[in-house]
């Protein structure tokens, strides 16, 4: 068997795992949209309750994938140097404050923020941190794939919640930077890994789905947004603008991150430094 | 210290596979796991072409970046350089499998044989289900150095003691040895050809040399 010097696609993380980066990234960001949009009541609760049920639809994923799963609980053995055992202990902590939250206790709003960034960070450094697949340990993945959890989970909030809640140019105009955030360093990361010449047959899967990411999650989301953040179209448009907004942009970075890690993750190859000189005594 | 290494001589391997076979009958890996292979590369266009022998597998890296990433601490790197996966406590997230850069690692969900239900006498000896759904590679031949080691023998001189793939090379292509040991002859091999190591570029610090020419001489000095 001879795999040749050509990068090939890995086959270990399948759907699966893009399962846990799409579900828990949206879910621990609609999580943190939810608290950082203040909103409170039966509609954050239940908010609350969808994006702690999204962690745990991530979380399921992963564990139908891993070879022994009634060992699942060693995940966490490894906190000091795993970003995959911090994952876990940081979902812990999502599950203590958000459910916590759900029950009416106010004070684990701030708390759930925080742990739930932490798990979106934990993700986007698993990624990075696979040295393996030059398109993931590209720095940049870390803040792309943090912005994209932000994102589409603020996309969730308004998709779930838009006709619940009321349209604060805040909560809305911050939707529209996290668009337009996610968006830029997405074409960033797309144009460092194209410069570095590292991954071309990765980057012609990327640049299959760019029109899903720019044109549907990046302009038109972004668009819809500032139409609503800006009072620019009539106020009861509102809801169905956010809602069609968050749509596109949850459903492009999902449509990114099952690229990401099923077709755009060919591993390194092998390379040779220098080729055999034959004929020569040793 | 100890740093144990492979060493191989990109000048002599012929491709024959015999480590390959070697490596699967001393550790009776399932079918599509080869913890020791040879690639055979074509570089260059016609008719400026080379073709290349490769051995590779498990680098057994000073850094091994399978390590940091795995969850549950079932990879270790032992003091004397050879990285270890603890079959017991891995629970087969195949992190340090995507981790890895010269894609040494494998995880196989069925326990097959090679030649369907009925094992052949070594697979039958060395048949271990904690191997399956769990990370593996190769390792050195762990035990074999362990043993040997144990009852005075040197690694990479005395054949009880030396990994199989090593034993079987019929071209002397592959050498293992200590490279702390200036002595060693893995050290002699180093200090007399030219090498490199794969992927240097990433600082994994591979335990696995590749030998492509002798040490040459100045130009003024050969032609004199």
């Amino acid at each position: 068997m001879s795999y040749g010097p050509n990068p090939w696609q890995q086959a270990h993380w399948d759907w699966r795992a893009a399962g846990n980066f799409i579900f828990g990234g949206a879910g621990s960001g609609l999580l943190v949209f939810t608290v950082a949009s203040g909103l409170q009541g039966v509609a954050a609760r239940l908010l609350v309750l969808t994006g702690l049920a999204l962690v745990g639809l991530g979380l399921l994923c992963v564990w139908l994938e891993i070879g022994r799963p009634l060992r699942a609980a060693n995940v966490f053995i490894n906190l000091r140097l795993s970003w995959m055992s911090r994952e876990a202990l940081a979902s812990v902590f999502v599950f203590a404050c958000g459910l916590g939250l759900a029950a009416g206790v106010q004070a684990c709003a701030a708390p759930l923020a925080v742990v739930a960034l932490a798990f979106l960070y934990c993700q986007a450094r698993i990624v990075q941190g696979a040295r393996g697949i030059p398109a993931w340990r590209e720095p940049l993945i870390v803040p792309l794939l943090v912005a994209c959890g932000l994102a589409e989970g603020a996309g969730l909030f308004w998709l779930l919640g838009a006709w619940q809640v009321p349209a604060h140019a805040a909560a809305s105009g911050l939707f529209a930077v996290l668009v337009a955030v996610r968006w830029a360093l997405w074409r960033t990361w797309r144009k460092r890994l194209g410069d570095a010449q590292i991954a071309p047959r990765a980057l012609a899967h990327v640049d299959r789905i760019a029109p899903v990411v720019q044109w549907i999650g990046g302009a038109l989301a972004l668009a819809l947004a500032l139409l609503a953040a800006g009072g620019l179209a009539p106020e009861s448009w509102n809801p169905a603008l956010l809602a069609a907004a968050g749509l596109a942009v949850a459903v492009s970075g999902a449509r990114f991150k099952f690229t990401l890690i099923t077709r755009a993750a060919f591993n390194q190859g092998f390379a040779l430094a220098r080729l055999p000189v034959r004929g020569v005594p040793r | 210290m100890t740093r144990w290494a492979m060493v191989a001589d990109l000048r002599r391997c012929v491709g024959c596979q015999t480590c390959t076979a070697a490596c699967k009958h001393a550790n009776a890996t399932p079918p599509g796991v080869q913890w020791r292979r040879v690639l055979d590369i074509e570089l260059g266009v016609y008719p400026d072409v080379q073709r290349a022998f490769v051995p590779v597998g498990c680098q057994h890296c000073d850094e091994p970046p399978c390590l940091p990433v795995c969850p549950t601490t079932a990879t270790k790197k032992r003091a004397d350089g050879i990285v270890t996966i603890d079959y017991d406590i891995c629970i087969g997230c195949a992190y340090c499998a995507v981790a890895c850069p010269y894609q040494a690692r494998y995880k196989t969900d069925l326990s097959e044989f090679a030649y369907g239900d009925k094992p052949m006498d070594n697979e039958a000896l060395r048949f271990d289900d904690a191997k399956r759904s769990v990370a593996t590679k190769c390792t050195f031949c762990v035990g074999r150095i362990d043993s040997g080691l144990a009852n005075g023998l040197t690694p990479g001189v005395d054949p009880e003691a030396t990994p199989a793939c090593v034993n079987s090379c019929i071209a002397d292509a592959l050498a293992f040895g200590d490279i702390d040991d200036p002595e060693s002859n893995v050290s002699a091999l180093l200090a007399k050809n030219q090498h490199f190591r794969m992927h240097e570029e990433l600082g994994t610090g591979p335990g696995f040399f590749y030998l492509w020419d002798r040490n040459r001489p100045p130009i003024d000095e050969e032609k004199s």
